[in-house]
């Protein structure tokens, strides 16, 4: 039965199922004729629902020739016919062998994998230079937060002193508006605000030139953005051609007649592994924000 | 709350412990400590004595989750308050982490708001 579970349509299945009780009838009634033509017909399916021409066309000179020999009883010469259909199916098979090798040949050649020997694996495909460019991502998108961490770090105290300086400055201004300030006092408020003006220049200076450098730490996204548009390209390829691939395979199971143990299991992922930032945040099990965390663990009693 | 708390900054990427390190000294916490991950700081946590963990949840080694399950069976360090600062948004690894007895939970990415606010309601109750 194996044998001819090959190419087998629903529709052929279907009229087997319906014309198989029949045909055993007619043999059980000793209808050999009948049960002939009924064998010719499902044969005829077969070959229909099964496009090699060729094949199909041997088939059919062959069942006629069958159905010849079983009328006038050469019973010898009828199973020599048998092994002939059984020769041209093996025919197709192997045709079909090659053209799945053929196919799956170009499949595997549109991966851009030159197999060299010698030559290290990972140095094989365009992956590698993918995974090399995706490399030089991180690496340039980590210097540019750290340049920008850097700067901030070194803006940030500048930023307080001088608001420091400046409610100092402010509440000794407001006490010689009010005229609660003493000639001494002033002397010295006179000469504080003289170095803080000098501060707040130079201060202000650097704060403007760290600006303007994490400004300019921002062209990253340029660069990382045209490799990683480079790197999906090559990602859509080889998608496609891999989808090829289990097209091809699928069919090379077909013509094999090997079935699979119903759907193939999906690796249940455990849910604990770190998975990264969710992209699709509209998703069911996915929270989007942080106030649904805050609700989700308040419901959980936090 | 004790501003000179000793805590413990775990996080794969060096970028985000220092954002994370900067937020909090913005917050007037400046003893931080960093480990890459969870493999790093278990012996940091076994030899000093942090008063307070943030970790981040995936890294390579030892995971966050892992930490924290690891901080809770210990004898020692199972009262150290944990916050999770994190990109993962599953409902299950949140209901996971409320399990394993996290003390907080940030989604990546977060403002210094956020943060602040999750750590005044964790020492809110750890003081209170």
């Amino acid at each position: 039965m194996s044998e001819s579970n090959k190419h087998i349509t629903p529709e052929f299945q279907d009229q087997l199922k319906q014309l198989a009780p029949v045909l055993l009838q007619q043999v059980e009634n000793d209808n050999l004729e009948e049960a002939v033509a009924i064998l010719v017909k499902l044969q005829q399916a077969r070959s229909n629902a099964h496009s090699d021409g060729e094949f199909s066309q041997v088939l059919k000179q062959k069942a006629a020739e069958l159905h010849q020999r079983i009328e006038s009883g050469e019973l010898d010469s009828a199973l020599e016919t048998l092994q002939e259909m059984q020769d041209a199916r093996d025919r197709g098979l192997y045709q079909e062998v090659g053209r799945l090798t053929r196919a799956l040949h170009n499949a595997i050649t549109n991966f851009h994998i030159d197999a060299n020997p010698g030559e290290k694996v990972e140095a094989l495909s365009e992956m590698s230079e993918a995974t090399d460019r995706l490399g030089y991502v991180v690496k340039l998108t980590e210097k540019a937060a750290n340049t920008t961490l850097d700067l901030v770090e070194e803006s940030m105290p500048l930023a307080s002193e001088i608001t420091q300086d400046a409610e100092h400055l402010r509440s000794e201004w407001k006490r010689l508006l009010d005229r609660d300030m003493t000639a001494d006092e002033f002397r010295d408020l006179y000469w504080k605000l003289d170095t803080f003006l000098n501060r707040l220049n130079d201060d202000s200076q650097k704060l403007y030139g760290n600006l303007s450098n994490i400004l300019l730490a921002q062209d990253f996204q340029d660069l990382t953005g045209q490799v990683i548009n480079r790197v999906t390209g090559l990602v859509k390829e080889v998608e496609a051609s891999l989808v090829d691939l289990v097209f091809m395979a699928s069919q090379v199971e077909e013509i094999t007649g090997i079935v699979r143990d119903g759907q193939q299991q999906a690796k249940e992922k455990d849910s604990l592994a770190g998975q990264g930032p969710q992209i699709d945040t509209s998703a069911e099990d996915v929270v989007s924000n942080q106030d649904e965390v805050d609700d989700l663990l308040s419901s959980l009693g936090f | 709350m004790d501003k000179n708390m000793k805590i413990l900054v775990v996080d794969d990427f060096s970028t985000m412990r220092r954002i994370v390190k900067n937020l909090l000294r913005d917050l007037g916490f400046s003893n931080t400590h960093e480990a890459d991950d969870g493999t790093t700081a278990w012996p940091m946590l076994q030899n000093g004595d942090f008063d307070f963990v943030v970790t981040d949840w995936n890294m390579p080694g030892m995971s966050g989750i892992d930490l924290l399950k690891k901080i809770r069976a210990d004898e020692r360090l199972k009262s150290v308050p944990v916050l999770m600062v994190t990109a993962e948004a599953k409902r299950d690894q949140i209901i996971a982490a409320a399990q394993a007895g996290v003390n907080g939970y940030v989604v990546k990415p977060f403002t210094a708001a956020a943060l602040k606010e999750k750590i005044d309601k964790i020492f809110e109750r750890v003081d209170g």
